[in-house]
């Protein structure tokens, strides 16, 4: 059957992270953006609304069964108040996901609990790599078995609160093939930079490059066991927060530029009744919703184990990036100059926007 | 209520008959057709009549779920009948979408006396596609000075009193199956035209009004049949009225005018239903085109590489991939817009969304085709070159892609007709 509409529970949770998006992390976005400084309490109050907590099955210490379609929904929605406040938020999620997917169950009752019944704490996922060519599924970052042990050798790069964490998921190439290990910290031969990464935008969100020189691990921490697992899964799942994420940030873009053009005097008459902004408004609105059912099609295939899910999940991921750069570039030429001003968020919008394309591996939910 | 992608089993059934009828009856005689505009393809015709009618009616309109008598309650399910028009012509368009347009049957003539008839007049006017010939029934609205603005339609309807009819004088154009619904043909049962004028021309659009003319009415003449880009196996008929006089009872709605736009809306409701499936026959045609495309390269070695980052793909991986994203964004917005109208949700708003989507996204994706394919593309050997023709009418018929802008635009800002011009 086909069915638009979420369920009751779904909503709920819709509602609850949307009223937060709009009420704390939407008004704080900017000044965070601007000292480089997200609030604690609004990470922690982001936090308390359970949504990794909802999608961990009780025995790890949550109270729900995973879905795909229904992390994506409150996942946009958070998006939509802010794209660092949300991936911040979420940071936990990057170690706990891929355990909860991926993990034997020795790792799944040995990490989950720690992870979702607590206050939030900094566990996190390294991924991406500082190089033009960057490839998830052909990363430089090595892992090699040497006597009962997986010995890590390469350079991570936007890894969010990699400074303070308690552990991270980091991905390498073992005999061509990418896999996590799960990496404790103090790790010998991990060293995380000093200075933070500097972006284009996610200003907010603390990211920073973290070394790997022999660091030697219990070959246990191979995710999955001593088979390992399939990283397909991992990345489908990424890309699917993404694509909900940019979603969530072409709305947000959307609806700052449709109230400024329905307040913005131009003529004699609002500047959202000339049809050259109005047509531009209705592209918007159109692109965004065709992204949004491309994802939830995705995150659903991912649910019922579709063969074809992993292939969904890139066609929304790569539609829904360019869709949000689409949109919020849009958004900033409706405010026209002042749409250039940092006053207004939809700049950043737009800095934020272009980063899904290539920050695949900041989320995961 | 749920979200869920899993295509419901009868839809699945039917379009793998679907699938067959498409490639047997349809894509083996496109090129024919195509070639010999206002010839009849009179095989598909009389085989899509008497398939209809073996599966209980002799058109494609949804149709009533009747409930069994006397068996045990069957559990009630959430009624699919756009949801499955939707896939039938999509699939149909796939195999053709100027056959799939003289599918016989009431298209959008009996679509608007669904809409606005009394159950009188659905009795009167609609029987007749379940009779034993072929029949068809057109929409007449646009006029030469009058396409997306319908308000500014010049037919008019005068009532003649004495002998109780009204008198119809006008020229429409841009008929779809006009001529197999106007004219009498050996092979069909006699059909109609649904032809829209005003009753009142102070009263702008609450004059206007939808009258039933029956085929070969005095005064009534198919002056000319058009010439086109594409869909040319579906006549396009120029139709004249010259003190035509219909019954009075052929009047679809109130025979007084209010001042209020009720006549008109009923127009307007018919498109609000009709548009999906129009975007759905679109995406049929660029499903073909991009199958084919797919098939192409798999047979010149060159491999599409999902999965990789953007800026490792090919310039040709990078369209094929746009294109597969553009195609089923624009179904799933299909789906979600004939889902709400099954599920009797107001949609004008993802009705017009999914009609602007498709006509940008099909003739994107033909005409991409058509360049990737280089020389392969353009040569009538194949059909590819025919589908990029027959696409590019999904973003101008029942409601060009700008008018859709106009309707999408008006709904997310809250602006009325007067606010957003």
């Amino acid at each position: 059957m086909y069915s638009f509409e979420p369920n009751e529970e779904q909503q709920m949770l819709i509602d609850a992270v949307g009223k937060y998006a709009a009420n704390d992390l939407r008004p704080a976005a900017h000044d965070a953006e601007e000292s480089r400084d997200l609030p604690k309490k609004l990470v922690d109050k982001g936090w308390e609304l359970g949504v990794l907590q909802a999608s961990t099955p009780e025995a790890y210490g949550g109270f729900g069964e995973r879905s795909a379609v229904t992390s994506a929904l409150a996942f946009e929605e958070m998006a939509c108040g802010d794209l660092a406040g949300a991936y911040a938020v979420m940071t936990p999620s990057l170690f706990a996901t891929p355990i909860l997917l991926a993990g034997s169950e020795e790792q799944k009752k040995a990490y989950l609990p720690k992870v979702v019944e607590g206050a939030w704490a900094p566990y996190t996922a390294a991924l991406i790599e500082y190089s033009f060519d960057f490839d998830a599924n052909a990363l430089k970052t090595s892992a090699k078995l040497e006597g009962g042990n997986y010995v890590l050798n390469g350079e991570k790069a936007f890894v969010p609160f990699a400074k303070d964490a308690e552990a991270m998921i980091v991905y390498a190439n073992l005999d061509g093939k990418t896999q996590g290990f799960i990496v404790p910290k103090n790790s010998a031969g991990l060293s995380v930079a000093d200075e933070r990464e500097k972006l284009m935008g996610l200003n907010a969100l603390p990211m920073y490059r973290v070394k790997f020189e022999d660091v030697k691990i219990p070959a246990e921490n191979l995710l999955g066991g001593a088979a390992g697992h399939d990283f397909e899964l991992i990345l489908a799942s990424m890309r699917v927060a993404s694509a909900s994420a940019a979603v969530g940030l072409a709305k947000a873009s959307l609806d700052y530029a449709m109230n400024y053009a329905k307040e913005r005097d131009v003529f004699g008459v609002k500047v959202a009744q000339k049809q050259a902004i109005a047509f531009m408004l209705a592209e918007m609105a159109i692109e965004i919703e065709s992204m949004r059912l491309m994802t939830w099609e995705a995150a659903w295939k991912l649910d019922a184990q579709k063969e074809d899910a992993f292939t969904s999940a890139y066609l929304a991921f790569t539609g829904a990036a360019d869709m949000a750069m689409m949109v919020a570039d849009r958004g900033v030429q409706i405010l026209g100059g002042h749409g250039y001003i940092r006053e207004h968020p939809v700049e950043m919008y737009m800095r934020n926007g272009r980063g899904f394309a290539m920050l695949t591996g900041l989320a995961i939910v | 209520m749920t979200i869920e992608f899993e295509t419901p089993k009868p839809i699945a059934q039917q379009q793998f008959v679907l699938k067959t009828v498409a490639q047997e009856m349809m894509r083996s005689q496109s090129r024919e057709f195509d070639e010999n505009e206002h010839e009849i393809p009179w095989s598909y015709i009389e085989f899509m009549h008497s398939a209809m009618k073996s599966v209980g009616g002799g058109s494609l309109a949804p149709k009533e779920e009747k409930a069994k008598e006397g068996g045990e309650q069957k559990e009630k399910r959430p009624p699919i009948g756009y949801q499955s028009l939707a896939a039938q012509i999509e699939m149909l368009a796939w195999g053709d979408v100027g056959f799939y347009l003289i599918t016989p049957g009431g298209g959008l003539g009996a679509a608007a006396v669904q809409a606005a008839g009394s159950p009188e007049q659905k009795a009167k006017f609609l029987a007749r596609f379940n009779d034993e010939k072929p029949t068809f029934a057109a929409m007449c609205m646009t006029e030469a000075g009058a396409g997306s603005d319908t308000s500014a339609i010049r037919a008019r309807a005068i009532l003649d009193e004495k002998t109780n009819e009204w008198v119809i004088n006008g020229e429409k154009i841009f008929v779809t199956a006009g001529d197999k619904s106007f004219n009498v043909y050996e092979k069909l049962g006699k059909g109609f035209i649904v032809v829209w004028a005003s009753i009142d021309p102070t009263a702008g659009r609450g004059g206007m009004r939808a009258f039933v003319v029956e085929a070969e009415t005095p005064g009534v003449q198919v002056t000319k049949l058009e010439h086109k880009l594409g869909i040319r196996a579906s006549d396009t008929a120029v139709i004249s009225l010259v003190d035509a006089r219909v019954p009075f009872e052929n009047i679809l709605g109130k025979p007084t005018v209010e001042k209020t736009t009720t006549g008109f809306k009923g127009a307007m409701a018919t498109f609000d239903a009709t548009r999906p499936l129009v975007a759905a026959s679109g995406i049929g045609v660029a499903r073909a085109a991009l199958e084919f495309l797919k098939e192409k390269l798999t047979e010149n070695g060159v491999e599409i590489r999902y999965g990789l980052p953007r800026n490792k793909l090919t310039s040709v991986e990078k369209d094929v991939i746009d294109m597969e994203i553009q195609l089923r964004s624009a179904w799933l917005l299909v789906l979600k817009a004939v889902w709400m109208a099954d599920n009797k949700k107001s949609n004008a708003l993802e009705s017009s969304m999914s009609k602007v989507r498709a006509g940008d996204i099909v003739t994107k994706i033909t005409q991409k085709a058509v360049e990737i394919m280089g020389p392969l593309g353009y040569s009538r050997e194949f059909l590819l070159e025919k589908w990029f023709r027959d696409a590019k009418i999904t973003d101008i018929y029942e409601g060009t892609g700008q008018i859709n802008r106009l309707v999408v635009a008006r709904q997310i800002l809250g602006y009325s007709g007067s606010e957003l011009r």
